[in-house]
């Protein structure tokens, strides 16, 4: 059977990648926030996954206003690395994994969870980068990956506590896998940061570090958070937190934290990271 | 109307809610074709005539001509959508921000590597830090 093992949580901040992608990671602004990727990429190697569930947000790039799916998992074959208006990040092509994708759609949208299925759609930073800050750069990523989107971009997103729920649905779908497959799921985006208005740069540590501190030890406080409470103390951007919370319900409720890493700032943002293992 | 705002009294932000999203459909839509690097080079070479083909608002049209984010944001732009505009003129996410909060770029990654803007006094209106 299918089992998840573990999970990731990163930020995916666009000047991340390009900061790989220009070779710029040993420049004084960059490298203390890579210096905390050293011990993750170690652990990943480690780990060897099969399949990433890795769960990101769309920045007006596959959905425009045009559709805006509130949960979108990806049942294709393979993703592109989008345009989004600098060309393509030079990264491999994401391979997905069809068969699990499928299985977890079917399983959690007869658990009430109503998610959109998507075939065809480019991945744009809030996937790639999170691939690239755990893989770095390798020819091919090395194991699957299957997309799952979450709008955050227009009111309302879904709630903390929908998302923290949605994440046992996961748990349960891929449990019920009959492959024997070692499964990650990462929740990425945040952490603090407003990137519109006069109240741009927001950065708020004390909310961040709290919201670390209780990931692992107390999810259900943290699902409790309500929409307005990301915005004001957190940033309007912030509230792509509520992403972390599908991972953390996709795990066990023992799993542990593993690696901590909380660094200010990536351009306009509060980068924050945590790796979660399940027990074996 | 949306029945509820309770994000109306946060300061110096906009949330992309139902009326901002109906109010910048097509303002957004117009930023969403500068993804197409045929359609920034034919914005690039006439403006105005790129611009005729979008039925925005003259408000909207007006603020794309001049770049004014911050009143884009008000009349239903968002920021994501935006962000495929100020690509086009080359500009960084942390150019934009610093344009927005109204300070130099090396000032603004000075108040950022000093750890941010800070949310005491910037949770609602009239809180004093």
């Amino acid at each position: 059977m299918a089992r998840i093992t573990g999970g990731v949580t990163t930020s995916h901040v666009p000047a991340i990648g390009a900061a790989m992608d220009l070779g710029k990671t040993d420049e004084d602004y960059w490298r203390p926030l890579f210096a905390g990727y050293e011990r993750s990429k170690a652990w990943m190697a480690e780990q060897e996954p099969d399949v990433i569930v890795l769960v990101y947000n769309d920045h007006a790039t596959a959905f425009s206003l045009e559709m805006i799916p509130t949960f979108a998992i990806g049942t294709g074959e393979r993703y592109e690395s989008a345009d989004e208006g600098w060309g393509r990040r030079p990264v491999p092509v994401v391979e997905g994994h069809p068969d699990l994708a499928w299985h977890i759609a079917q399983s959690v949208i007869q658990d009430d969870f109503d998610l959109t299925i998507v075939n065809e759609m480019d991945v744009d930073h809030g996937l790639t980068v999170p691939l690239s800050l755990m893989f770095g750069q390798p020819d091919a990523w090395p194991c699957k990956v299957i997309p799952f989107a979450v709008n955050v971009v227009v009111y309302p997103p879904p709630s903390g506590r929908r998302c923290y729920d949605l994440g046992h649905a996961i748990r349960k779908a891929v449990e019920s896998f009959p492959d024997d497959l070692n499964v990650q799921v990462w929740g990425t985006g945040g952490m603090s940061h407003q990137l519109q208005g006069e109240r741009v740069g927001l950065i708020n540590t004390e909310f961040d570090t709290e919201f670390l501190d209780r990931f692992a030890s107390d999810p259900e406080a943290l699902a409790s958070i309500p929409h307005i409470d990301y915005v004001r103390e957190a940033g309007s951007e912030g509230i792509e937190l509520v992403m972390w919370l599908i991972m953390r319900g996709a795990l066990a409720p023992d799993a542990k934290e593993v690696h901590r890493h909380y660094h200010v700032p990536a351009s306009n943002t509060a980068v924050g990271h945590l790796i979660l293992e399940n027990p074996r | 109307m949306a029945p509820d705002k309770p994000y109306a009294d946060i300061p110096g932000t906009t949330i992309f809610d139902s009326d901002m999203a109906r109010m910048g459909y097509h303002c957004n839509q117009f930023c969403m074709s500068l993804m197409k690097p045929e359609n920034r080079e034919r914005f690039k070479a006439d403006e105005e005539a790129y611009l005729d083909e979008w039925p925005m608002t003259p408000e909207q049209r007006a603020g794309v001509l001049a770049r004014d984010y911050k009143g884009l944001l008000k009349l239903g732009g968002n920021i994501y959508f935006l962000a495929k505009l100020f690509f086009t003129d080359e500009w960084s996410f942390e150019k934009a921000a610093a344009f927005q909060a109204g300070v130099p770029q090396d000032e603004y990654r000075t108040m950022m590597l000093a750890g941010g803007r800070s949310p005491d006094g910037n949770r609602y209106i009239g809180e004093q830090s």
